[in-house]
């Protein structure tokens, strides 16, 4: 097989310093249909063999191990695979070169195969490339390269995954983002909570606050790389922005009581936010431009937990008027709100996904609480899963996975992340140095 | 699991218990000091022990009960007593709630216990209110028995 030469050249500028990813789609003939069908209630895996990439010296290296590894844990994680085992390979490296010998993959039953290599370019940097097979009918489906400076090895790896499972499910990836999170040490009656920062998988955890003040609910700016969160310092609950690359960290505002709650709006430019008031909490909107504050909310109860819509004209949030605490959507200008949670039980924390097909809840019933979905005119709820406590879900960028934190209970216990599919299936716990809650999904680093 | 008890924090914990026994009181400082003797008059001591210094709320609710008003009386007097303090009033709720909804309900029960204290005459200027949510619980087991002690509003002195 003859490959063309590249016909599409994308920049991208990384998020992280300093980190330049050039991707070059190589061209190919990509006729067949192989598809993972994402669409049923249960999913069958699609088997695929990711056999070692080739290293920089024209063998495997650590490297280049480590890169295949990174994707086939990606893949793996996600529930829509299931890599091979590379001790079955007869074969165990495939140069993305040479078009591979169907003939001894075959028989390990795989549907797709991932050839790959790693390199090093002359002014520094490292290059990895793939390309993806159709192991049945022995076609070539895409192939790409990715430039990154030698540390951000890791986003080579989830990026190519990315690519994929883009080429093989119709949707977009969702494996180079971060997660923030409350990382928590100490014992229960005085936990020390700091916020951190770590890729999706869990790998480079650093921590952004020395622990000194109780922090909660970190969220992601959708445009820049900054978090929003609610600290008590100084004897009462503010919003902070903190820009994750430099510490730098700035007050939202000057209220005299506490502020809480906050999230951004689709376009980073607003954040709202609740502002307590005696026994009430009322939901505000901040511009971060010109600082101005409006009203949302006007209510004598607690309106919390405001989400936006992903098209930025509504607001969904949780509030206790009429009685206990049930799901509203509002304008994104205030007003009027519409009930939306008519199930039994307490709904609170709803979140927009970002594809704006749902809104996931955490439901407490019964004694327990579970993470949910339902569609944004309350229709077609689905409890995708439940224990004894569950709490505070937040979307994959391709709104397929939820994360959450769970909570086993205990004097000695504390809470852990977890995830699951949008489907209810493939429940996985992630991976944190400590106990963590309070996680947040980020944007795809793109 | 991160975290293991050591033994320092058993004893630590078995004092807490036995001072939450004799009086119940936030500090643990202070409960073993006010487990020695009787405390001095108008010391926060006297106040955490003899007068209380919390009271507590049915789930999901910020209703002071009958027991609690009674204990914010006693507060009430003590606080008219010894007017050189001024305190904080620290609002709790349980773990059973989700996060953002407790730190609202533990400010809306420390409201409560605030409006309670200037009815009867106590001016505002000698307190501030903070909620700590279901962020510092006093009791931790996953019952009704710890979940009761932890809904609660504590009136901490300054300086105390």
């Amino acid at each position: 097989m003859k490959f063309a030469k590249p016909v599409s050249l994308l920049i991208r500028v990384g998020l992280l310093s300093a980190a330049v990813i050039l991707m070059v789609g190589i061209a190919g003939k990509a006729m067949a249909q192989l598809r993972v069908d994402i669409t049923q209630g249960t999913i069958q895996p699609m088997p695929i063999a990711i056999p070692a990439f080739v290293g920089a010296a024209g063998s495997v290296d650590e490297l280049s191990q480590n890169v295949a590894q990174v994707i086939t844990a990606d893949l793996k994680r996600s529930g829509l695979f299931a890599p091979a085992d590379p001790a079955a390979f007869i074969d165990p490296v495939v140069p993305p070169s040479a078009t591979p010998n169907f003939n001894n993959w075959k028989p390990l039953n795989v549907q797709a195969l991932v050839s790959g290599a790693v390199s090093t370019t002359g002014d520094g940097r490292i290059m990895a490339e793939y390309r993806l097979w159709d192991v049945v009918s022995g076609q070539y489906l895409v192939g790409k390269q990715f430039f990154a400076s030698p540390d951000n090895w890791r986003r080579l790896a989830h990026i190519i995954a990315d690519s994929i499972y883009e080429r093989l499910t119709g949707e977009k990836g969702y494996f180079d983002s971060r997660i923030a999170f409350v990382d928590e040490t100490g014992s229960k009656q005085e936990r020390v909570k700091r916020l951190a920062i770590m890729d999706q998988d869990g790998a480079n955890v650093r921590m952004l606050t020395n622990g000194e003040d109780l922090v909660l609910t970190p969220r992601f700016s959708p445009s820049r790389q900054e978090l929003a969160y609610a600290t008590l310092a100084n004897g009462d609950w503010h919003v902070y922005l903190l820009n994750i690359e430099t510490g730098q960290q700035e007050r939202i505002g000057n209220f005299p009581n506490m502020a809480f709650s906050p999230r951004f709006s689709p376009d980073g430019q607003q954040v709202i936010l609740s502002l307590q008031q005696g026994g009430n909490a009322n939901i505000y909107k901040m511009d971060l431009r010109t600082k101005q504050m409006t009203r949302l909310t006007d209510s004598p109860s607690i309106d919390t937990a405001p989400s936006f819509a992903p098209d930025g004209t509504q607001i969904v949030f949780e509030s206790d008027r009429g009685g206990e605490q049930q799901i509203y959507v509002m304008s994104a200008g205030g007003g009027a709100a519409q009930r939306i949670s008519f199930g039994t039980g307490r709904y609170g924390t709803p979140v927009w996904s970002p594809r704006g097909d749902y809104i996931a809840f955490t439901k407490q019933e019964g004694g327990q609480f579970k993470i949910g979905v339902m569609k944004p005119d309350g229709s077609g709820e689905r409890i995708l899963t439940g224990g004894f406590h569950n709490e505070g879900p937040t979307w994959s960028p391709n709104g397929r996975v939820l994360m959450f934190f769970r909570d086993t209970g205990g004097a000695s216990g504390g809470p852990q992340l977890w995830s699951v599919d949008i489907t209810g299936y493939n429940e996985q716990i992630v991976p944190t140095p400590s106990f963590a809650s309070d996680p947040a999904w980020s944007p795809l680093l793109g | 699991m991160p975290f293991s008890l050591s033994l320092g924090r058993i004893l630590a914990a078995a004092m807490i218990a036995a001072a939450l026994a004799a009086g119940g009181c936030a500090n643990q400082q202070k409960d073993l000091q006010a487990g020695l003797g009787a405390a001095t008059p108008g010391s926060p001591q006297e106040f955490q022990v003899s007068v209380g210094d919390r009271v507590f709320f049915e789930t999901d609710s910020s209703s002071l009960t009958g027991q609690a008003q009674a204990t914010l009386g006693k507060q009430v007097q003590w606080l008219m007593q010894y007017s050189q303090y001024s305190f904080t009033v620290e609002g709790h709720a349980d773990e059973r709630g989700t996060r953002e909804y407790n730190l609202a309900l533990g400010a809306r029960r420390a409201s409560a216990v605030r409006d309670f204290f200037i009815a009867k005459g106590i001016p505002s200027a000698r307190m501030r209110t903070v909620s700590y949510g279901k962020e510092r619980p006093v009791a931790v087991c996953d019952d009704i028995s710890c979940w009761s002690q932890n809904r609660r509003a504590v009136t901490v002195l300054d300086g105390g």
